[in-house]
């Protein structure tokens, strides 16, 4: 078999489910008892195991085989979950991302899992968990208890439990038998089948646990479970199972599932919390009953997502240029059908138009993902950040299921690591200067994401001690980066934006003022360079809060068209709050920077000739000038242009590694007849 | 033209003429030729850049040849050619003076590039190649393009 074709998907389904796991350790973290989050880490787990061993990767599969197996007895109930457990499993989901990467990358970069192998192994045994971490005599008793209770209760179906009651009728007992063979035991299958034979002869199996067919297979370890139906004793089923061969240990007890247990449910938590072991038998057969439907719900929303199909980035975007050019292609259609006035044409294509657009909405929507898909590393990195820096962290995400285009989804984590990282550093404080301040020693961290138009918001927010505006100006000044006199005139929520500027963040910076500023301006070019913008508020003490503004999709946007001499350009509409026109005497200076006077209000005016370097002259006459007014952020501009040509969707063209260090022009567009028009970017034309 | 044999040794080009001169590239990087087409310049680009050119719904630099040579411009005519090629997953086009044919020629008979050929910086060439009683200058094209540092002429 050629397994290479099934790389692909192999490394796409191995990391959706190291993110399963990461995500289900963290709930089981917060609720060791939670049965339905076992479940699922373990039926991930196996997966890998299952995936990885078929594909040949023999270290990952060796590494999941131990991880199932303490997650088979945390299912179990035979260990109870601690802090050292779950450390040790996450360590192990850590290394496992690593095995995949390093297959993904086909590197060849041995990762040592001995060492972790040989913990998962003792806290099978019990011996970490009874060694280091639990002074406590409760968790002794567990780990000894294991022996005694290292098998588990079967779990019966309603027919099951009918048979059950219908045989009790009759005086018949159930028992259920747990048969261990001899490890090492050859032909196990063999074994199983001759023990169900002498068991059939005493009564009616009714279930087996791995089922028979498992048996057969050999799917299982060294022990199987069965419950049996029979007017015989205990006794003689013991003495009979243990005649056969290469049976080592056989228990047989009556079967835990009584109408008492069955009719009244306990909660699941209280599984976690008892400490008699006969007491914690009956209670996660009853746990297991109450669970079971929130897991059927479980496995409903799996098979729900399950009914869409995995398609290749690259054809997706291929398919998003095949409508760009449909579009370009209708443009040009419209503009024939206008210069001959042609009006059949011109209504055909008004219809074309209609389809066109819902053509790209929905190839649109097929490129959008929720942003979950990134928030959902978060919680981890939030964990393991918080206890690095010993602060007590609750991280409150909302509005994952807001979706964002592919290409944007891919960016935009590391500037969200970058707030994240920022806030539960320097922002929350230690859990004691909480409480000396009156706030809840847990810090609060929120991730939020929602629509707002035709925008995407995602906020950073967190209630920790804010920015102080005072510090940060300061610190500019003795950067350098602003005069004293420009300081004073600053207002402090300008002055916190100065956390921004490039090169307000050095290692210094993170130490001695609130630290705000590790490298926000990456983050803030990052965004940018999403067509997105990016602002702070901030109370002294009453925490920050970082504002994204991301636009839906990059690809087709609607914009202006402007000339310039011959050249035209395009500017991206999301920019632009009003054209006016003016005269030349309108234009004012003041410092030598070009400014007109709008509504009361004063704003600076490029010349996009001048910029732009535009060859031809520029006409100084006493004609009406067109300024095009766009808006950076809180800040605003007129831009002069010759005349405006209209309002146009366009698509963006990247113009290649070539081109892509110039910094006015966000990229290219192709225009109805074919001729290739630049898009300005807004933010970089004012210096 | 002698018969093309086709030896391990053979590499063929498209050979195209820039001035008098005549150049070539290996055929294995180019694309396509096209006629010179409506090409927008791009502002606080390098000069030898002529600017973009649509080429069937994508957006291309195009370089301007002589001038990254730093040979003397001449008037478009119709014989001037964009000739497209990919290096490294850049593609790009060259304005050359004209296209004159494809070509085969044994890869013992390229000599390594002399400090100038034609008033060229040697950094811009691979190789002048003899073909009977011409010579060919071959490109470099990576160094045209400007992939790496930026190669100054002397």
């Amino acid at each position: 078999m050629d397994i290479n074709q099934y790389m692909g998907m192999f490394l796409e389904e191995s990391r959706e489910h190291l993110q399963t796991l990461n995500s289900c350790l963290l709930d089981l973290e917060n609720d060791p008892g939670n049965l339905t989050v076992l479940d699922e880490i373990f039926r991930s787990a196996h997966t890998i195991k299952g995936m990885s061993a078929t594909m040949g990767f023999t270290t990952i599969a060796e590494l999941t085989h131990e991880m199932e197996n303490v997650l088979d007895m945390l299912r179990k109930g035979t260990l109870a979950a601690n802090d050292d457990i779950t450390d040790i499993l996450f360590k192990c989901v850590d290394t496992l991302e690593q095995l995949v990467e390093s297959v993904a990358s086909n590197s060849d970069t041995t990762i040592e899992i001995k060492p972790l192998i040989s913990k998962l192994i003792a806290i099978a045994k019990g011996e970490l968990v009874a060694a280091d971490s639990v002074p406590d005599s409760r968790q002794a008793i567990v780990a000894s208890e294991s022996e005694a209770v290292a098998h588990d209760c079967v779990e019966l179906d309603d027919t099951e439990l009918n048979v059950v009651h219908a045989a009790r009728k009759q005086g018949l007992e159930c028992y259920q038998v747990h048969v261990g063979l001899r490890v090492g035991c050859l032909l196990k299958s063999a074994r199983a089948y001759m023990v169900m034979n002498a068991l059939e002869e005493l009564g009616e199996v009714i279930k087996s646990v791995p089922a028979v067919e498992e048996l057969e297979k050999e799917n299982f370890d060294s022990c199987f479970e069965v419950i049996v139906l029979t007017t015989a004793e205990a006794e003689k089923i013991e003495a009979v199972v243990l005649s056969i061969s290469e049976v080592e240990q056989v228990e047989v007890f009556p079967s835990v599932i009584t109408e008492d247990t069955a009719s009244a449910p306990t909660p699941p938590q209280a599984a976690a919390k008892t400490d008699k072991p006969v007491e914690v038998k009956n209670e996660s057969v009853a746990a297991n009953k109450t669970e079971k439907p929130a897991t059927n719900e479980h496995a409903d929303k799996k098979l729900k997502s399950g009914q869409s199909v995995r398609v290749d980035i690259d054809k997706l975007d291929s398919l998003l240029n095949l409508v760009g050019e449909l579009v370009i292609n209708k443009t040009r259609l419209e503009q024939i059908g206008l210069t001959h006035r042609l009006s059949e044409l011109v209504e055909t294509i008004e219809q074309m138009d209609r389809v066109t657009t819902d053509l790209q909405t929905v190839v649109m929507k097929v490129r959008m993902v929720p942003v979950g898909q990134v928030f959902n590393r978060f919680p981890r990195m939030v964990r393991d950040l918080s206890r690095d820096l010993n602060k007590e962290i609750n991280l409150i995400i909302q509005g994952e299921e807001t979706e964002l285009d592919r290409t944007v989804i891919d960016e935009i984590g590391d500037p969200l690591v970058h707030l994240l990282r920022n806030s539960i550093d320097h922002g929350i404080e230690h859990p004691a200067e909480r409480q000396a301040k009156g706030k809840n020693p847990v810090g609060e961290v929120r991730l939020i994401a929602r629509h707002e138009g035709n925008n995407v918001i995602i906020m950073v927010e967190d209630d920790g001690k804010g920015i102080n505006a005072d510090v940060i100006k300061q610190k500019a000044i003795d950067k350098g980066m602003i005069t004293q006199a420009e300081a004073d005139k600053l207002e402090p929520a300008e002055a916190v934006r100065l956390v921004f500027l490039p090169g307000f963040s050095t290692a210094d910076t993170v130490t001695d003022v609130s630290g705000r500023g590790v490298g926000m301006d990456a983050v803030k070019t990052k965004i940018e360079s999403l067509g997105g913008m990016v602002d702070v508020e901030t109370k002294i003490n009453g925490g920050s809060k970082f504002k994204i503004r991301l636009p839906l999709t990059l690809a087709i946007i609607q914009a202006l068209l402007v000339n310039v001499s011959e050249e035209i350009y395009a500017i991206p509409l999301g920019t632009i709050d009003s054209t006016i026109n003016i005269t030349p005497q309108d234009i004012k200076t003041i410092q030598n920077q070009e400014v007109i006077l709008l509504r009361g209000q004063i704003i600076p005016i490029v010349r996009l000739a001048n910029v732009l370097n535009v060859p031809t002259a520029n006409k100084q006459s006493d004609e009406e000038l067109f300024v095009v007014i766009v808006h950076m952020g809180e800040n605003r501009a007129g831009i002069i242009v010759d005349t405006l040509i209209g309002q146009q969707e366009i698509v963006i063209k990247s113009m290649g590694k070539l081109l892509a260090g110039i910094k006015v022009i966000a990229g290219a567009t192709i225009l109805g007849n074919g001729q290739v028009a630049l898009i300005l970017d807004v933010g970089a034309l004012k210096q | 033209m002698s018969e093309a044999t086709y030896s391990g040794n053979d590499i063929q080009l498209v050979v195209f003429k820039l001035g008098r001169e005549e150049y070539g590239v290996s055929i294995l990087q180019v694309q396509e030729i096209k006629r010179i087409t409506e090409i927008t310049r791009v502002p606080h680009s390098p000069d030898y850049i002529k600017g973009v050119m649509n080429l069937r719904g994508s957006v291309l630099p195009v370089i301007d040849l002589k001038k990254r040579l730093n040979l003397p411009p001449e008037e478009y005519t119709d014989d001037t050619r964009i000739i497209i090629i990919k290096v490294e997953e850049i593609v790009v086009g060259m304005i050359v003076d004209a296209v004159s044919e494809v070509t085969t020629i044994d890869q013992n008979s390229i000599e390594p590039p002399q400090a100038v050929v034609g008033g060229i910086a040697a950094d811009y060439l691979s190789g002048v190649g003899k073909l009977e009683n011409r010579l060919l200058i071959l490109l470099n094209t990576d160094a045209i393009i400007g992939m790496g540092q930026e190669v100054k002429a002397s």
